[in-house]
């Protein structure tokens, strides 16, 4: 996994709520067997029309807008388990999505891919929608050290939450299989002891 | 000290617990399929690691699969590639399978519990939201994404937080019409599809003691679709009666030693939860969804909230939804013409479900337009179903009985609805394009699902048995 530490980006504003997995990625596109590659497929029946034209309506779509940083409406990420979700942002180029919540599974699965979720305030999320449409130009400043994202334009600043474990871990580069396989040991004194 | 139920199966399953990192638990069975898993065999490949414990392992294709002619190469050459894999790392790391074919195949979620897999305080993974569904035994179950199943491939662990419990109780009885599937819909309508997020729920009262184990796994099925990581109800006689003697179940000495396991599993009389909830079974009526969540459904007479009755931050997407679903608020649904009817999925696919639509279609017909099709759960569903002549009657009935698998649920296979077309649906989502682009779902038990299809519109079954 790539180490995550400071970033600095324009963002890409979808203030939409309830964002589910069938949007980020639609089923018909999980048939892949490789994790490379769902980028393309980003939002797809949102991006592309029935006839694959580009839909111009839609901020992917708008060359005025542009980033590392998704920044999305409530309930980000409800619905399925599927990590394609967590790839498809990965891929099409995302390091943070930033809502006022987030669904638990794509939490788990972003950070197990280097994404960085960050859930701020309903009413910090409303300012940097408002900031972007006014000016696309305006950049966030995460800071995964100080757990703090910065409007640069307004200088609002946020603290956001982290579990501590897995801040060490996007940090380091770190993922959990290294941290489980080291418990090994533990693993198999534990089903020795198990009784039902 | 007293304990919750989810506690009590947590606290058996730490392998370790150390200050500043989640707990390592220890996942007694994995169940996978072809969709979630290639990547995580791909990742053990890269690794250079076998698979730690491929007798926990238990896997079946069921996303992708067709439901007609099962016995033919699959058509869509990324579905079968897909399916092949799958077989091919069975082989490989040596899991047992239950494909196409297979007496045993079907959703993940119908066979395991089916099988006697699932058991009473047990831990259970899938790379499957749905895998809440295993809670209904009193199981801590949950969905997990393809990194996870790599890591309970190497070391049947996984690296978790413990959740925060809520209690949701149901009580009193439950009217003529109203099914397992409205209770849950009626709850997730009322504390919406984000209110449950963070937590495991464990449902309770008489009216959830009064449900068999198919309406139980409905509604522990769908605490996903509250955003909740798992639900789960306390084990009892059903339960036991339930698992007896169905395949994989323990046996003789073995049952007994499990049994006196499984009646300790219960949440202690003054075990404490982080939320409670509690709901009466005489307020709950048939639902319907609306919209583009689960948690916007309502009461069948009931009509579409207004928009100027959200709350003002969430009016753009709620008109956003309605557009979509070519409603209105403040609209009735009654009478709505449908298009489609879809039986299926892992919420409602199983005999009970199948028996309540033949009970109700029995010597009717359903309106000319529309197109029903009825998706066993399981092999073994579908041979029951037509041992028991349900075959006939929904043939009679202008319905079509096909073979196991997802289907129209999320429209990975062939069995998409098509563009604008409104599909009543017994699945567990109604996202935009869940049942293929532009498909209008509205969901809905399979009682109701069924009195849709013989009407051509929505109706009130309660007007109807
Ligand atoms: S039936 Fe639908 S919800 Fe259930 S496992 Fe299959 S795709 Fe998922």
């Amino acid at each position: 996994m790539k180490k995550f530490e400071k970033l600095i980006s324009k963002v890409v504003p979808l203030p939409i709520e309830n964002i589910d997995t069938d949007q980020i990625i639609p089923a018909r596109f999980l048939k892949a067997t490789t994790r490379e590659g769902f980028g393309e497929n980003l939002f797809r029946d949102w991006r592309y029309d029935s006839n694959n034209e580009p839909k111009k309506d839609f901020i992917l779509n708008d060359s005025t807008y542009s980033g590392k940083i998704l920044v999305a409406g409530k309930n980000f990420g409800c619905g399925s388990s599927r990590e394609h979700a967590a790839w498809a942002i990965q891929d099409y180029g995302f390091d943070v999505v930033i809502s006022s919540f987030f669904a638990d599974i794509f939490k788990g699965n972003a950070l197990n891919n280097g994404v960085l979720p960050i859930q701020v305030s309903e009413d910090f999320l409303k300012n940097i929608f408002d900031e972007t449409f006014k000016n696309p130009e305006s950049t966030l400043e995460v800071d995964l050290e100080k757990q703090t994202v910065t409007a640069n334009a307004t200088g609002r600043q946020e603290k956001f939450e982290i579990d501590p474990y897995k801040k060490s871990c996007l940090l380091n580069g770190y993922d959990d299989l290294e941290f489980l396989l080291s418990h090994k040991e533990d693993i198999e004194k534990f089903e020795e002891q198990k009784t039902v | 000290m007293s304990k919750t139920l989810v506690e009590k199966i947590w606290d058996a399953h730490v392998v370790k617990s150390q200050e500043g990192f989640p707990d390592i638990l220890y996942i007694d069975t994995h169940l996978i399929h072809e969709v979630t898993s290639p990547q995580a065999f791909d990742g053990l490949k890269k690794r250079g690691i076998p698979l730690f414990r491929p007798e926990q392992t238990v896997a079946t294709a069921d996303h992708n699969v067709p439901t007609l002619d099962q016995h033919l190469p699959i058509k869509e050459e990324l579905s079968r590639y897909q399916v092949d894999m799958l077989t091919k790392n069975c082989e490989e790391f040596g899991v047992e399978l239950y494909g196409l074919g297979h007496p045993f195949q079907g959703i993940v979620h119908v066979i395991g519990p089916q099988l006697g897999i699932t058991l009473p305080g047990k831990t259970m993974v899938c790379g499957d939201s749905h895998t809440s569904t295993h809670g209904a035994f009193g199981a801590i179950a949950f969905g997990i994404g393809t990194s996870q199943v790599e890591q309970v491939f190497a070391t049947q662990c996984l690296l978790q937080e413990k959740p925060k419990t809520m209690k949701i109780e149901v009580n009193g009885e439950l009217a003529a019409g109203v099914r397992a599937k409205d209770i849950i819909l009626h709850i997730i309508s009322k504390i919406s599809a984000a209110g449950g997020t963070g937590y495991f729920v464990e449902y309770a009262g008489s009216a959830i003691r009064a449900l068999s184990m198919e309406g139980r796994m409905t509604i522990c099925n769908m605490s996903i679709e509250m955003g909740a990581r798992g639900g789960l109800i306390a084990p009892d006689q059903t339960t036991f009666d339930f698992i007896e003697g169905r395949e994989f179940a323990p046996k003789g000495e073995d049952w007994d030693k499990h049994l006196a396991y499984w009646k300790t599993l219960y949440s202690d009389e003054d075990a404490e939860f982080d939320k409670v909830l509690t709901f009466d079974a005489a307020d709950i009526k048939p639902m319907i969804t609306y919209g583009t969540n689960p948690g916007m459904g309502m009461a069948v007479d009931e009509k579409i909230p207004s928009v100027a009755s959200q709350p003002e931050s969430e009016q753009d997407s709620y008109k956003r939804a309605l557009e979509y679903m070519g409603l209105e608020d403040n609209q009735s649904v009654l009478n709505h013409p449908i298009d489609y009817v879809f039986i299926g999925s892992c919420t409602n696919s199983r005999m009970e479900d199948l028996r309540d639509v033949a009970r109700f279609v029995k010597g009717k017909k359903k309106a000319d337009d529309v197109h029903v099709f009825i998706v066993p759960g399981s092999k073994q569903v579908e041979i029951q179903a037509r041992k028991e002549g349900l075959d006939k009657v929904f043939e009679e009935a202008g319905f079509q009985l096909r073979q196991s698998g997802c289907s129209a649920c999320l429209g990975m296979n062939e069995d998409k609805i098509p563009a604008g077309k409104y599909c009543v649906s017994t699945s567990n989502r109604n996202f935009e394009g869940r049942q293929g682009p532009n498909a209008r779902t509205m969901l809905a038990s399979p009682l109701t699902a069924a009195a849709a299809a013989i009407a051509g519109e929505i109706v009130d079954v309660r007007e109807l048995i």
